[in-house]
């Protein structure tokens, strides 16, 4: 089973927090989770490549331009809009420290 | 005039003869939606106004002759993970309970262009994570074959709607199964296309390698006029790739359809089994070739999908962060510095579905459990892909069930979330292999539908829609 603690460090990671209650409750459904998954450790991937995508694509390269992107220049203040807290033309941010 | 009962081919013949005109379709249709729709809850948002103003541009290109867009006048929902410029998208999220979409999806500027016309957005599981769509932070959707019973998911809102009659079609999206177990669920017929088959841009990301959308409608025909339309390359999707064209009409005489054995070995309801090997008797006769093919990492698709999908989502979630938009405690007087604003939104606004799945993801790319875990996973994957690959070598598509169990009751698994991740265990080494699948009604149950899925070699979906129509045909 996992621990207590290494739930508190994925949660850090996670940026999530947890009330004891919760800690307890999610802590016995990851585990039955990661036990289910330990499966995979049976399987022979020997020589085997790890898959990251179904579609072979090349990377594809365009110029950066608004159009194509199907941007407008009052789509800036449309998306300043959907910000909690912004000044002039950024997004405001609460210190860092 | 009973127009939930047309078929789209039928309902754009009765527009262009002007039997009837948009307008009167979407306000019937809306009409409808607001009697009904407090029993089903499909919907999260109707979009009277643009339903409206949709049909009165349908209206003026039937007016003006000419070539009539098949979508012309046709009203549709949308899932509410897809974006619909100046419309509320909430994911079925607290996080984005007010959250309005700056621009519209590709998908959607294409069903605008054709005048399709538009009457809401329709309910799922949270950011698509679930297979009932209990999940949805605001309220449960019902199915509309018997409302004790959950409508599936995470697509449950655009299954329930197209069922219920409350639109010809749906868009929904499916990144293990959330077009196909829900249209199964609720007896219609839903496509999840070959990766890279449509667009992505505007879908809110929940696993980047797995998401695709993908059509809802009564029939297969149907269903393949809203594929065609939403299909192709799009510049702001890179992985989205052009279909090939087909020309050669499928032969359901000689046909070879594959049978994946590990498909019928265990855990499978009775009344499932029945209908499926039923199904594979009606292709029999129809003169089709039953060949029996193996998938033999089946019992692996699924905890590989469970590492890829919620490593994936750890990621792609990182960005409900109370800074650049949705729900925040940012202007709470009580929280101070970044990180607080990070850790209490994301608290406060997410789910528990989909906080349990953004642990998961963290933790098996977390430093010393990556190789062990996800690299693993995509190892695992390839060999996924290549029994696929393998199969499809030896049969033209693959029959299988789509859920092992016929719809669920309302509650009967919420408490335990691996039991609800099984329903999905014949959907998603699909979405891991890449390929695409349709789910149809293969039969009934009393009034409950079961679902049989047929699957495809990439980008061949015209030979599954065909495949699909001749059992229609023979029912």
């Amino acid at each position: 089973m996992i621990s207590e603690e290494e739930i508190r460090h994925i949660a850090k990671l996670s940026r999530l927090e947890f009330s004891a209650t919760q800690l307890e409750k999610f802590q016995k459904e990851f585990s039955a989770i990661l036990e289910y998954v330990e499966n995979l450790k049976t399987v022979n991937v020997d020589g085997i490549e790890p898959m990251a995508h179904s579609v072979k694509v090349a990377n594809v390269f365009r110029n950066d331009d608004p159009e194509i992107q199907g941007t407008r220049l009052d789509d800036n203040k449309k998306l300043l809009e959907l910000a909690p807290g912004t000044e002039g033309d950024y997004l405001k941010s609460k210190s860092v420290f | 005039m009973e127009p939930e009962k047309l078929s789209i081919k039928e309902m754009h013949s009765g527009l262009v003869g002007k039997d009837f005109s948009a307008e009167e379709l979407a306000r019937f249709f809306l009409d409808k939606i607001r009697k009904e729709d407090g029993e089903i809850k499909a919907f999260i948002t109707v979009t009277e106004d643009l339903a409206l103003a949709q049909a009165k541009k349908a209206d003026e290109i039937i007016a003006k002759g000419g070539d009539i867009p098949m979508l012309a006048g046709i009203p549709c929902a949308i899932k509410d993970n897809i974006f619909i410029e100046g419309v509320k998208c909430t994911s079925a999220s607290k996080m984005l309970e007010n959250y309005v979409a700056p621009y519209d999806a590709t998908v959607v500027k294409k069903l605008k262009e054709q005048g399709a016309v538009i009457l809401g957005k329709t309910n799922l599981d949270e950011f698509a994570m679930g297979s009932s769509t209990e999940n949805s932070a605001f309220f449960v959707t019902k199915n509309p074959r018997d409302t004790s019973r959950v409508p599936g998911g995470s697509s449950g809102g655009s299954a329930a709607a197209t069922a219920a009659g409350f639109c010809k079609f749906a868009l929904g999206s499916d990144t293990g199964g959330s077009i196909r177990q829900p249209a199964s669920f609720c007896g219609v017929v839903g496509l999840k296309p070959t990766y890279g088959a449509v667009s992505r841009y505007g879908v809110m990301a929940f696993a980047s390698s797995l998401d695709q959308i993908g059509p809802f409608a009564k029939d297969a025909a149907d269903c393949q006029t809203v594929f065609d339309a939403i299909k192709g390359r799009d510049p702001l999707d890179s992985t989205s790739l052009d279909s090939p064209e087909q020309k050669e009409r499928l032969d359901i005489k000689g046909l070879r359809i594959g049978i994946p054995k590990e498909y019928f070995v265990k855990g499978m309801d009775k009344e499932v089994e029945r209908t499926i090997r039923e199904a594979i008797g009606k292709y029999e006769k129809m003169g089709a070739k039953i060949v029996e093919v193996s998938l033999p990492h089946t019992e692996y698709a699924l905890p590989c999908y469970y590492i890829i999908a919620t490593a994936e989502a750890s990621a792609n979630l990182a960005r409900y962060d109370g800074i650049k938009y949705g729900s925040s405690e940012f202007n709470n007087p009580e929280v101070n510095g970044l990180l607080d604003v990070y850790v209490k939104s994301r608290e406060k606004y997410f789910g528990s579905e989909v906080k349990r799945r953004i642990m998961l993801g963290t933790y098996v790319l977390s430093s010393g459990y990556y190789d062990a875990y996800y690299k693993r996973a995509q190892k695992v994957r390839t060999l996924i892909k290549n029994d696929f690959e393998k199969a499809l070598s030896q049969a033209d598509v693959l029959l299988t069930p789509v859920s092992p169990t016929l719809p669920f009751k309302i509650g009967e698994k919420m408490d335990d979330p691996l039991s609800m991740y099984l329903s999905d265990i014949y959907t998603i080494s699909i979405n891991l292999a890449g390929v695409g699948a349709i789910s149809m009604p293969a039969g009934w149950e009393g009034d409950l539908p079961v679902g049989m899925q047929i699957i495809g070699k990439p980008f061949e979906e015209d030979k599954m829609f065909q495949a699909a129509m001749a059992f229609e045909e023979k029912k």
